[in-house]
């Protein structure tokens, strides 16, 4: 029997016998241009329908809104005036002098000791971020698939298959993430004017299915980095092996704070969060809700051992009160 | 630009237009590398520099002439560069009158043709002489009509001979020096705050940034791009920044120089192998009536044998290009057919061909891939232009608004065209993709890359390649047997060209012409190796002189693909860099006077003592075998004539110009003009715009009042256009594609929250625009990314509008096009239009439909009273014209400023 | 597929690889098995350049069944090192878009509507319309007896997206038959 929750090795939880290494992502947004390579990448290869309605969508520079069933990666920008920057710098900062619980970090420099000067620009940002899904180590959607339908493959990534899902939907509500989702009977809602245009669009493919970023399950059986990481201009996306991935983020993190950003901090890295920690790691520069993430993100089945042991202290009771019942009746 | 010590993006949103080149700004700025961003908008570059410093638009020659007016001062200017690399200590001649000393005109202008004489700008000669053109003078007012200045795209101005005077202790008032010195010395950064609207500390901080990056160890680099050029002294911007970087040793150096980033997979080579009117290939001049009117006045005007460098021997050139063009049919006796080109008499660009097009002169108009009722400035002249043409033929991969306006343009909707009346024949011809046809594109750092052909263009797609010949062909054919001397040019063409099974002519052959050829001789029929074994006695061909190499040997190097992860950084077996395979132009100057590298941090190409020759990571720009201390008689003319200390191997005086004494039609010098429309008086001149800047005084490209002239205030506010990461200039190949379009669905503007507030602007609701052309709708964006500045003790709003959409039925999404609020005022060094700043007026609210709309454009017209006199004036002084206001010189008719 | 023996039923597979939850190898579909990229199995992969900006970053286009299936960055180029923004990404789009229009549609004078002409038919009424106008709009001399050989009723407006070589038959055949005014994106 594989783990529900705490740290593991999911791929090996899963039975698979081989030896890869678990793959993800770390997708650094200090350094995101905002470009949306990673979406158009991510729609082509994938052959996702384009699913916005074709009007602003009222948030900076986003047009798509959040991750989909037609979207796998997403593009956030926030702008932030000089209070919330003070404000993120100084939560980054706690979380330094707390031990840096969400990091954990490698041998750190004192950075009590370093040049806190912060950047240049202090009064004015605007942050991008390329938010995906987050193929957790305790995956709620894998975990409470009833179809077979959502695995864990060899490189520890959680893949919807298409020809198994029955469209159930049980999934969409054990993604603590709000990630997986199905995809809509494919007629997107256009502004009138336009209709016409898309008479000639190819039919959407995998209506009604669970669909999410497969991390590009077709392209790693290939030894392909996936289309998002691949394109990604400045390599704010990385993509290799997850413990790698990992290090990386927080040797970028201590980086940073040594350059006085210390509203840096990592998401998703520690193990023992209430998802095992995740596949596809972020270097975030303020509070993850600021993003659009939940702050402490918890895969529903995790609770599900002690569930069952009280389910079954339960049923132990009742069934002991039963005997009880019945030996008391009988005698 | 990996190999920066600071970068400063001025005039570009790097990373949004360029988002992969950008990873070399990410990587340089990864190693420590400052990055600071001076753009009117806080963009996606902003967002991922170190500073971003907003500047009001169009004022940049101030922000960059204080920079200037810096390092000399605080004298940080790097000496042994300057002092032997540019021309700091020529002498200039007695004539000359800087712009301080006239209001803010140089000497020469001649105010009847509102252009320039420049001979008194020229060097001085020993006696008292002038080192003028080879030619002689030509008039500023005929130089810009032809756009001359688009000639230097490889080749510096020609000079008589390059025998100068000079001051090697940079102390007479007449050398180059201490003009530029004087010229500056008002350009201080309390002016930078009053005029630019950037605070005293940020222009510290950006001083500081350049210099303390700059010299022997270090190294600034400038990366520009339309921001900088489409402005009415577009030219004089970059000359700026090329002073400064001048100043400064950051000219051919790792790390160094101003990276123009171009906007279009191969408009550089577009310019090289020009599609130009007033260009050959190579930059070889067009002929003009008058001033080229035979083989031999042409060659004399566009280089003496005297001036230094490869430029000298231009005819060569010239004559290899006939050769290929007309073959056989070129010969001695005919002057190589040189009669066989046409002549220009003016200017005949693109924007006084649609001029011409309202006039009913032209009938026939192709568009390839472009689409000006959307991209040009003035998009309602455009189109109307259209429907004078007799025939319009439009090649492109999508039903482009510049092939449908005929049936639902905005003037189809506003009444003034009638589908049912416009008499205009319409072609439609769909076009092949990149992968659908073989060629090579030139990106933007001269790099020549082959694309191979993936598949068949599909349906009746083709590529130009085989539309043009077969066209050709055609005409060739009709033609066959006439006897008008008028069609010997076309039945003459040397238009023999090998087809594949589908009739598509094989593009290395065409490749193969341009490389160029020997014709006689032992080596008859074998490719050029480089340009230098051009010959002027027609024993060679070659179709762009500057291209020569890439076919050396037979070989199409453009398709050489050695990894990049398998070659040192400047990857020369990557593709094909003109010239000669180099990577960095004027790589001389990476090493001391005596030929040893600056530093060795920033070592780059060096002088080898026992191999007695030029060594190093690049093709060296400069003679191999020129020893650093040669010091020929310049009298030789020619490569002959280069000293060793010459880095700059394409002007005819090998010096990099400081003080550019021939070029320039609109001052020797970078000067602040403001824009042609503005709401800020210059505070540097009593003149207000650039006094040869090219105007349409018409009554369909009014100009909004300046400041402190009636009618200002009826169009208070800047607006600037721009493109997303998420579109492709006219939307021609992103506005079809759904992927792209869901990203950025919508025309909208962005404001700032003052603004939003001044004029009750909703979020994400809608506004109109008005400028005194038109007045277009979009969704408004409100932003602090947005920021008003103080400017001149008065708040100055910019607006910022994409210019990706357009109004027309056939794209996946549409919108108003911000082109159409511009006019047409184009810089006379190469009629490139002003489009990055213009007046406007905004209020909530859609635009009114139909005839409203023309009613709302000629309200506002009639409010602030302008008309075709408006703006239009070329000298603004009175005084300095020497006429006194007569009674109607009051502000009503006229427009100069108040000073 | 494989036969449908009781061997592939999913309860078996939990039991037989260990996989009690049926969260791995249990529950693979012969098709999740089978996945392969497309970009594996192509007829070809042709390197080309990317049509937007000037970057000039290098794209590997994969072909199968003389369809463009997929089109990414080229890792050998030392310019992009295998990247492209979301316009290269889009680059199959623009190539197999459904919107794209090819094929010839004219509009006669005072036409309302579109109709279809057959590529040949086309281009020789270009052709035509060339040599007519050109005749008709000939400037041989200016008023002082000056040469010029030239037509000022034709002009062109190109883009530039298209390449050298094409740019170059433009610029011989236009400026053979003295049209003078060919333009391009660079003035813009």
């Amino acid at each position: 029997m594989g783990q529900l929750s705490g740290p593991t090795d999911p791929t090996a939880d899963a039975h698979w016998e081989h030896n890869h290494p678990r793959k993800g992502f770390f997708t650094d947004t200090s350094i995101c241009i905002g470009c949306k390579a990673c979406e158009v990448a991510c729609k082509e290869w994938n052959h996702n329908p384009q699913d916005g309605n074709l009007e602003l969508l009222g948030s900076s520079y986003d047009n798509t809104g959040s991750l989909g069933a037609s979207t796998w990666r997403h593009v956030a920008f926030i702008e932030q005036g000089q209070e919330r920057i003070a404000e993120a710098r100084e939560s980054g900062r706690a979380l330094v002098s707390l031990g840096m619980p969400r990091i954990g970090p490698p041998a750190a420099p004192d950075l009590a000791e370093a040049d806190t000067t912060p950047p240049d620009t202090a009064d004015f940002r605007w942050l991008m971020s390329s938010d995906v899904c987050k193929h957790c180590t305790h995956a709620g959607c894998l975990d409470v698939c009833p179809t077979g339908a959502l695995f864990r493959t060899e490189f520890g990534t959680v893949v919807v298959q298409d020809d198994v899902c029955n469209g159930c939907g049980t999934c969409v509500a054990g993604c603590p993430f709000g990630v997986i989702e199905r995809r809509s009977n494919g007629t997107i809602k256009v502004a009138t004017s336009r209709e016409d245009q898309h008479d000639n669009h190819p039919a959407v493919p995998n209506v009604g299915i669970a669909q999410k970023c497969t991390l590009c399950y077709d392209r790693l059986v290939d030894d392909q980095t996936p289309a998002c990481a691949k394109a990604c201009p400045t390599t704010s996306i990385k993509f290799g092996d997850h413990d790698d991935m990992v290090e990386t983020a927080r040797e970028r993190v201590a980086n940073l704070h040594a350059q006085g950003m210390t509203e840096a901090r990592l998401y998703g890295a520690n193990e023992n969060d209430g998802v095992g920690g995740i596949g596809s790691v972020f270097l975030l520069l303020d509070e993850p809700e600021v993003y659009g993430l939940p702050p402490d993100p918890r895969v529903p089945t995790a609770d599900l051992p002690r569930m069952y042991q009280r389910a079954g202290l339960a049923v132990a009771g009742m069934a002991a009160a039963a005997a009880l019942a019945f030996l008391g009746g009988r005698a | 630009m990996a190999n920066a010590d600071c970068i400063i993006i001025q005039g570009s949103n790097m990373a949004e237009c360029h988002p992969v080149g950008y990873q070399w700004v990410a990587e340089a700025k990864a190693r420590g590398a400052k990055v600071i961003h001076i753009d009117p908008r806080f963009t996606r570059t902003s967002a991922v520099s170190d500073k971003h410093i907003p500047i009001r638009a169009g004022s940049d020659v101030v922000l960059l002439g204080a920079l200037i007016n810096y390092v000399i001062t605080n004298d940080l200017w790097f000496k042994e560069y300057v002092g032997a690399y540019t021309n700091a200590a020529t002498l200039v001649h007695d004539d000359y009158r800087d712009a301080e000393d006239l209001g803010g005109l140089f000497s020469g202008f001649d105010p009847e043709k509102g252009a320039y004489d420049s001979s008194s700008w020229s060097y001085a000669e020993e006696e008292g002489g002038t080192i003028g053109e080879p030619s002689g003078p030509e008039h500023g007012a005929d130089a810009g009509a032809r756009a001359a200045g688009d000639l230097f795209g490889s080749g510096g101005p020609a000079l008589e001979h390059a025998e100068v005077q000079r001051d090697d202790t940079l102390q007479d008032p007449r050398t180059v020096f201490q003009i530029v010195k004087r010229h500056y010395a008002r350009y201080t950064p309390e002016m930078v705050e009053n005029m630019c609207g950037i605070k005293a500390a940020d222009f510290e901080y950006l001083a500081r940034a350049i210099t303390e990056n700059s010299g022997r160890e270090r190294t600034t680099c400038f990366a520009y791009a339309v921001g900088w050029t489409q402005h009415s002294l577009g030219a004089q911007f970059i000359r700026a920044a090329a002073i400064l970087q001048l100043l400064l040793g950051n000219v051919g150096r790792p790390g160094s120089g101003i990276m123009a980033l171009r906007g279009h997979a191969s408009i550089q080579g577009s310019t090289d192998i020009p599609t130009l009117f007033n260009l050959l290939p190579g930059y070889l001049p067009m002929p003009s009536a008058g001033r080229h009117d035979t083989l031999q006045e042409y060659l004399d005007a566009n280089a003496s044998k005297q001036q230094k460098g490869f430029w000298a021997d231009a005819d060569a050139y010239t004559i290899s290009l006939l050769k290929a063009w007309w073959g056989d049919a070129a010969t001695a006796e005919n002057n190589w057919a040189f009669d066989y080109l046409p002549r220009l008499t003016g200017a005949h660009g693109t924007y006084e061909t649609v001029m011409s097009m309202l006039r009913d002169e032209v009938e026939g108009y192709f568009l390839l891939g472009q689409n000006p009722a959307v991209g040009s400035a003035h998009g309602r002249m455009q189109r109307l232009g259209m429907s004078h043409l007799k025939w319009l033929v439009v090649r492109d991969l999508n039903m482009i608004e510049s092939a449908t306006w005929w049936k639902d343009g905005p003037e189809i909707e506003s009444g003034e065209l009638r589908t049912e009346d416009i008499e205009t024949e319409v072609f439609f011809l769909p076009a092949a993709t990149h992968v659908e046809k073989a060629g090579s594109f030139t990106q933007t750092q001269r790099l020549l890359q082959w694309r191979h052909q993936a598949v068949a263009p599909p349906g009746e797609c083709q590529s130009e390649l085989q539309f043009f010949y077969e066209l050709g062909q055609r005409i060739r054919a009709k033609l066959a047997g006439s006897d008008d001397d008028r069609d010997r040019p076309l039945l003459d063409l040397t238009w023999d060209y090998p087809t594949d099974e589908h009739g598509d002519p094989d593009p290395e052959a065409v490749l193969a012409e341009i490389n160029g050829r020997h014709l006689d001789g032992p080596d008859a029929g074998k490719p050029l190796s480089t340009y230098t074994e051009m010959r002027a006695d027609g024993s060679t061909s070659g179709g762009c002189w500057i291209y020569t190499g890439v076919y050396a040997d037979g070989v199409n190097h453009a398709a050489n693909r050695k990894p990049g992860r398998e070659q040192g950084p400047a990857a020369p077996e990557w593709g094909w860099a003109w010239p000669a395979n180099r990577r960095i132009l004027y790589n001389r100057a990476s090493a001391d006077p005596s030929g040893k590298p600056w530093s060795e941090r920033k070592k780059y190409i060096w002088w080898d003592e026992e191999q007695r020759r030029w060594v190093g990571d690049d093709v060296p720009d400069f003679p191999v075998d020129l020893a650093p201390g040669s010091k020929p008689d310049p009298a030789l003319g020619g490569p002959a004539a280069l000293s060793g200390d010459d880095p700059f191997i394409m002007q005819a005086d090998g010096k990099g110009w400081l003080f550019a004494p021939k070029g320039l039609v609109d001052g020797p010098l970078p000067t602040h003009y403001e824009a042609q429309e503005s709401p800020v008086a210059n505070g540097l001149y009593p003149q207000q715009q650039s006094p040869a800047r090219l105007v349409f005084p018409r009554k369909d490209n009014l100009s909004a009042p300046s400041a402190g002239t009636r009618g200002a205030d009826v169009y208070p506010f800047v607006f600037t256009t721009y493109r997303l990461t998420e579109h492709h200039t006219a939307g021609g190949m992103s506005r079809w594609l759904p992927y792209l379009s869901e990203l950025q669905p919508e025309m909208f503007c962005e404001v700032s929250p003052e603004l939003a507030a001044e004029r009750g602007l909703e979020p994400y609701g809608w506004a109109t625009i008005i400028s005194p052309r038109s007045a277009i709708e979009a969704k408004v964006l409100v932003t602090d990314r947005m920021r008003p500045l103080a400017v001149g003790g008065h708040t100055v709003h910019q607006i910022g509008l994409p210019y990706h959409w357009g109004v027309g039925n056939n794209a996946v999404v549409s919108g108003d096009a911000a082109n159409d609020l511009l006019g047409v005022t184009l810089d006379p060094n190469v009629q490139i239009q002003e489009s990055k700043v213009a007046s406007c007026d905004i209020r909530p609210g859609r635009r009114p439909r139909g005839e409203e709309l023309l009613a709302l454009v000629a309200e506002y017209q009639a409010r602030a009273g302008v008309t075709i006199e408006t703006g239009n004036r070329a000298i603004t002084d009175p005084e300095a014209e020497g006429i006194a206001p007569g009674p109607s010189g009051d502000a009503s008719a006229g427009d100069g400023p108040q000073t | 597929m494989a036969s449908r023996s009781f061997l592939q039923w999913p309860v078996v597979r939990q039991l037989s690889t260990g996989d009690l939850l049926g969260r791995g190898p249990a529950v693979t579909s012969a098709k999740t098995k089978a996945i392969t990229p497309r970009t594996a199995t192509a007829d070809r992969v042709v390197q080309s350049v990317c049509p937007y900006c000037a970057v000039g970053c290098g794209q590997r286009v994969y072909v199968k069944d003389e369809k463009v299936v997929q089109i990414e960055g080229d890792p050998d180029s030392p310019i992009s090192r295998g990247r492209l923004c979301p316009k290269g990404s889009a680059s199959e789009q623009l190539v197999n878009s459904p919107g794209r229009q090819t094929k010839v549609l004219y509009r006669a004078p005072r036409s309302t509507e579109w109709e279809h002409l057959d590529l040949a038919t086309a281009v020789d009424m270009v052709a035509d319309r060339f040599i007519e106008t050109r005749r008709r709009t000939w400037q041989q001399e200016d008023e002082q007896g000056r040469l010029l050989r030239r037509t000022m009723g034709i002009a062109s407006l190109g883009g530039a997206t298209l390449d050298n070589e094409e740019n170059y038959l433009i610029k011989k055949l236009f400026t053979a038959a003295g049209a003078v005014q060919t333009e391009n994106q660079a003035r813009i």
